[in-house]
């Protein structure tokens, strides 16, 4: 598919109406959604004691401008055969996946207070065994994009409409994979799959920055932008923290041509600000102080 | 069943492979074959001719493949992986265990080139563990077929059977032992020949030199029983209690490391009741080389005459550690 399907007004998603629209969720609404989505992934991993925190924070604007504004689906009927795929590659960041989920209606709020807990479908990684409504299980980095070239493929062959989106990290972008991945996309010309970057410029350990708060992926996001254009793909870049900026650029993304990547410039542990731009709460467990303080800036942010 | 005659050469694993999946993909419109780069080798270039469409070139890029087939699996397509059995087994290892055993994915994976005999490419290229690298992993079917009937019955089983399954193909044409047969059931061994001074455990292309084997252990006066073990996991467990009940004495032969494999998998069932003495034939802990196929065998003990020797000193031996007397 590529350009505005007929009858979809320009700038919107999939036939969605634009943002602000009468009766469709607006920004300000996706700002709230996107705060209880922070709330809930530093609650979660608090009372998990375990899980990701700087990834999961990095993603929840672009996850929730995805499930409640762009992926084509049925919380009520998860495996809806018709339904848009979305894979999480970067599936460390999967409390954050689970959080929007949960927002928009895919199974009880309160199931959260199950991460990571036994017998829970709420893995540390997202389970696809487990959870109706994970497309692929990942949690061993970059193996997403692959599964989502095969399932654009198996459309293609099917000649159905659905479209598949997969949201990587970019320290994720070393893995080797990613790249015979890349190449395989863009030699089928599969213009029925979107990657997202979620570029935070910060990874678990990475490479020393000029600050000690940082550790660097060995590029920045304008390098990696010219990777994926050298590769084949059509690179299409937005602020993702930015709703409307995010959703442009998916819609964007969608027009083509061949495979599309959106490089989603993020900040690491957005939204809590000692746990911004901070390589240490990669897989930090806040402490109670921590925990409340986390959350009264996200309620007041 | 396998006749006393001298058994005449069949079509190669390979070969019977290309030929069948394409013929199989006739009626099942789902089979899809993925290749990376070796289909005129591994002979998917059967399948690529017959239906273009489905045959879907991935490039000499092994670990997204698997990726590919795992995501074409969840759109219902029955998708075959099809490289060297070292490149499936090994290079993409985390690929198959993360997104196709894990999730249980109907993916199969058809190693071609398995075991030592790999034509002169030496051990890089020689799969000689990749039965116990895949029968490690749960949920998974591990399929060694003999000869080619049983190529095109384990194959046929593999697509109808819904869930994760790695097939060990053979390079090079090995004797027919099946002629016409079509009587490949997963999880089922067959008991080839009775005879109760010895039960000998084989997989894959190796039982046919097991049974040229115990045809001459006959003629000597050892009566071998031979079980065809082609389903490595899961394993008839029952037959192979049977078998060593009948025999006292067990012997396991694998063109694959004697680290985990078939034998590992017999001593691991018969050792919950109480182990009966068992000589382990296969490649002892070391690495393959690039040598003719007849070179290879003898060199790691597993030509019929070594075999043989070896199960004939066996069974003369009352030492309490036969298998290391017989490696000596």
């Amino acid at each position: 598919m590529t350009g505005t399907p007929p009858g979809t007004p320009a700038g919107t998603i999939g036939g969605a109406a634009p943002i602000g629209s009468p009766g469709q969720i607006d920004v300000a609404e996706l700002q709230a959604v996107a705060r209880r989505a922070r709330r809930l992934v530093v609650q979660s991993v608090a009372r998990a004691g375990a899980g990701h925190l700087g990834g999961p924070l990095s993603a929840v604007d672009v996850l929730v401008a995805l499930y409640f504004r762009v992926l084509n689906i049925r919380p009520d009927e998860p495996m809806w055969p018709g339904r848009d795929r979305f894979i999480m590659s970067k599936g460390h960041s999967a409390i954050g996946q689970y959080a929007a989920m949960a927002l928009r209606g895919y199974f009880p709020v309160a199931e959260l207070d199950t991460f990571d807990r036994i017998d829970s479908r709420l893995q540390g990684h997202p389970d696809m065994a487990l959870l109706p409504g994970i497309d692929m299980s990942t949690g061993s980095l970059g193996m997403g994009l692959s599964a989502g070239i095969g399932i654009a493929l198996g459309a293609r062959l099917r000649g159905t409409p659905e479209h598949t989106y997969v949201l990587l990290g970019d320290g994720e972008c070393q893995e080797g994979q990613v790249w015979e991945a890349a190449f395989v996309g863009a030699r089928y010309g599969l213009d029925n799959i979107t990657a997202i970057v979620d570029a935070n410029n910060l990874q678990q350990y990475g490479w020393a920055g000029s600050a000690i708060e940082t550790r660097l992926p060995p590029w920045g996001p304008e390098a990696l932008a010219g990777q994926w254009a050298a590769f084949g793909w059509t690179v299409v870049e937005a602020d993702g923290h930015d709703f409307a900026d995010i959703e442009r650029a998916l819609w964007q993304a969608r027009g083509g041509p061949g495979p599309a990547i959106v490089i989603a410039r993020t900040i690491k542990g957005k939204g809590v600000s000692f746990m911004e731009n901070r390589f240490d709460w990669h897989a930090r467990i806040p402490t109670d102080v921590e925990l409340t303080a986390a959350l009264a800036e996200i309620d007041g942010d | 069943m396998a006749t006393d005659a001298v058994l005449s050469l069949g079509r190669s694993q390979r070969e019977t492979f290309g030929l069948a999946v394409a013929e199989l993909a006739r009626d099942n419109l789902n089979v899809v074959v993925l290749d990376a780069d070796l289909a005129n080798s591994t002979k998917a270039d059967i399948f690529a001719a017959a239906h273009p469409a489905r045959f879907l070139q991935m490039g000499i890029a092994e670990q997204n493949m698997v990726g590919v087939a795992a995501g074409l699996a969840t759109q219902g397509f029955i998708p075959i992986v099809n490289t060297f059995a070292c490149f499936a087994v090994y290079r993409a290892l985390d690929q198959v265990r993360v997104l196709v055993a894990q999730p249980h994915l109907n993916v199969k994976i058809a190693g071609a080139y398995s075991g030592l005999l790999t034509g002169f490419t030496g051990k890089t290229h020689q799969a000689i563990d990749d039965l116990s690298v895949m029968r490690a992993m749960p949920g998974m079917v591990v399929i060694a077929p003999a000869d080619e009937a049983e190529t095109r019955a384990s194959l046929r089983a593999a697509i109808d059977y819904v869930g994760p399954v790695y097939l060990r193909l053979t390079r090079d044409p090995g004797p027919v032992l099946f002629a016409g047969e079509d009587t490949f059931e997963i999880g089922r061994a067959r008991w080839l020949r009775d005879g109760s001074d010895v039960g000998i455990f084989s997989t894959g292309q190796q039982t046919t030199r097991v049974l040229a084997a115990a045809e001459i252990l006959g003629r000597r006066g050892i009566q071998a029983s031979v079980i065809h073990v082609p389903t490595v996991k899961p394993l008839d467990a029952d037959l192979i209690r049977r078998a060593a009940q009948r025999t006292g004495r067990i012997v396991s032969a694998e063109e694959h490391l004697v680290v985990g494999g078939l034998g590992a998998a017999v001593a691991e069932v018969l050792g919950e009741q109480g182990s009966a003495p068992h000589l382990r034939l296969g490649i002892l802990d070391t690495w393959g080389e690039s040598a003719a196929n007849d070179d290879l065998l003898e060199r790691h003990g597993l030509s019929v005459e070594r075999m043989v020797e070896s199960i004939e000193r066996f069974l003369c031996s009352d030492s309490p550690d036969p298998g290391a007397a017989a490696h000596e």
